[in-house]
């Protein structure tokens, strides 16, 4: 049986691992080629380790495996041209552009918005928001060139649709790129390409998997563990399931990108256990 | 390869055809068995052709095509009492029930309206949507392994279109009170890890949208008009699309998806 994206190549950031590798490994399975970016550096204070050379080794294996090509490169989606210069490199390896993942982001540090550091602030956007919008703009034009339509995909969050204290940062950048996929999804249409955002819960992953965001979730404790995070999680959610794996965002992600969805644009799609109607 | 729903049972109303029909094929394709119902007879107030029993035949045949069990039955998703008798055949025969997807609909638009039009509109496309849950909903729950339910409203089910006719106002007006039902049955069947989600189609290739009063209705208030305009350039979109955004919400790939508004719509509620 031939997969649903035979023949496409995938642009996909933050892959080497998380949410990013999974979207990989998923659309490869449906017969994608895959460029996929990573920044495998500490550029900002995040609660959990920065992602490595040898992890997006593995994400570049696990493609392979699948008999189906990768290119990868270091790229910080704070500079634009090594962005371009990625997917330029590897749609000259791969010889087209289809789909484009923005998957790439950070969850820094909780702290009251109105009083939050410059540094804090300024990263965030640049990252979760910027990034996207350079994302796109290095790699758009290939798309257009191929003049067979697309889909662009960004990685929003719950809080891209409501709000929570402590984390305006987070939530300001997350809501931003609804804004800029709603009028992306007006922009690209006459042309075929779709534009769309997901809005996941907890995934299952190291950035909400760590130290710190258990202290946040139970700080009555001195050691909190994942097994206290759990109950605490599920509690937002309408579903008795404590946090989605990042395959569930996966599943999204290549619903909205392949032709099951080829009418689908401007839209957002929570995967989210049911918070947002809670 | 096995299908993405083999073993289930999907109680589908509005069968007989268009996007009914096609929920029941792309289904069975999956692996699913059906239990089918429809009016399959017309409503006064509507003025376009509804379903007949031979489409409802139809559907039959091309489920069993491709070697799935269907249970057929014509009744009024109004009438709750009949609606109830024809689940309990397709549950007593098929033995579970996992997907309900409230799919039948009229839309009674047209040039002489009457105040018909929106009884008879808010009685099927809100209060049958509520029947339809309801009669299903004991078997879901005692099944005891989850279930997903779609309610097909509509893009009057997020903005104010559908005209100014008592006809068109009680569309939009039961295309939005769907949306309430949805959020509500999230709240209350999540414990009994059943999902649902609500779909919104633009205009669909179908028999309820593709025909002379609809037409006449459409070129009679420019309005109207624009509420057709999609961002993609495609005037209208096909039954199957409907049905693939379906499979997803109803399918494990949607396993954790619930309370949401799906939007199947070329981008129309985003540019309007």
């Amino acid at each position: 049986m031939t997969g649903k994206l035979e023949g496409k190549v995938a642009f996909i950031t933050g892959a080497a691992r998380g949410q990013g590798r999974s979207h990989a490994v998923r659309l490869a399975e449906e017969g994608a080629d895959i460029i996929a970016v990573d920044v495998l550096e500490q550029i900002v204070d995040t609660p959990y380790p920065p992602a490595t050379e040898e992890d997006l080794a593995e994400t570049a294996r696990q493609v392979e495996a699948l008999d189906r090509r990768i290119v990868t490169a270091k790229a910080d989606v704070r500079d634009l041209a090594s962005l371009t210069s990625a997917v330029d490199d590897g749609v000259a390896q791969l010889g087209r552009l289809d789909i484009i993942a923005a998957n790439a982001g950070v969850l820094t540090g909780m702290t009251p918005t109105s009083s939050m550091d410059d540094d804090l602030w300024d990263d965030m956007v640049d990252i979760n928001l910027s990034g996207v919008w350079r994302s796109v703009k290095a790699a758009v034009p290939h798309i257009r060139a191929g003049g067979r339509g697309g889909a662009i995909v960004f990685t929003s969050s719950i809080f891209g649709l409501r709000g929570t204290g402590s984390s305006g940062h987070y939530v300001a950048a997350k809501h931003g790129i609804v804004g800029l996929m709603r009028s992306l999804a007006i922009e690209l249409g006459p042309e075929m390409i779709r534009v769309n955002t997901i809005h996941p819960t907890q995934v299952d992953t190291d950035m909400i998997q760590n130290d710190r965001m258990y202290r946040a979730f139970s700080p009555e404790k001195d050691a909190p563990t994942r097994e206290d995070f759990a109950p605490k999680s599920q509690a937002m959610h309408l579903l008795p399931v404590p946090w989605v794996e990042p395959r569930d965002i996966s599943n999204a992600l290549l619903f909205l990108v392949s032709d099951d969805a080829r009418y689908i644009t401007g839209v957002s799609l929570p995967v989210d256990l049911g918070m947002l109607a809670k | 390869m096995a299908g993405q729903l083999e073993g289930k049972v999907a109680f589908i109303t509005g069968a007989a055809r268009g996007q009914g029909r096609s929920h029941a094929l792309r289904l069975a394709q999956e692996g699913a068995d059906i239990i089918a119902i429809d009016i399959a007879a017309q409503i006064d107030s509507v003025t376009y052709p509804m379903a007949t029993p031979e489409d409802l035949d139809e559907t039959v045949r091309q489920v069993e095509a491709l070697d799935r069990r269907i249970v057929a039955t014509q009744a009024d998703v109004r009438d709750r009492d009949a609606l109830q008798a024809a689940f309990d055949r397709g549950f007593a025969e098929l033995g579970r029930v996992d997907i309900v997807l409230a799919n039948a609909g009229i839309a009674p638009l047209t040039m002489e309206p009457t105040y018909q039009e929106w009884t008879d509109v808010v009685a099927t496309n809100l209060t049958g949507v509520y029947h339809t849950v309801e009669v299903a909903r004991k078997a879901l729950i005692d099944g005891g392994r989850g279930g997903a339910i779609v309610l097909t409203s509509s893009t009057a089910g997020l903005n104010g279109i559908g005209g100014d006719t008592p006809g068109g106002l009680g569309y939009t007006a039961a295309k939005h009170g769907v949306v309430g039902l949805m959020r509500s049955y999230a709240n209350v069947l999540a414990q009994h890890s059943i999902r649902v989600n609500t779909v919104h189609p633009t205009g669909v290739n179908t028999p309820m949208v593709v025909n002379d009063q609809m037409q006449q209705f459409l070129e009679a208030d420019p309005q109207m008009g624009n509420a057709m305009a999609n961002a993609l350039p495609v005037p209208m979109i096909e039954a199957i699309d409907i049905s693939n955004a379906i499979l997803f919400l109803v399918s494990d790939a949607g396993r954790y998806v619930t309370g949401v508004t799906l939007p199947v719509d070329a981008g129309f509620t985003n540019k309007k």
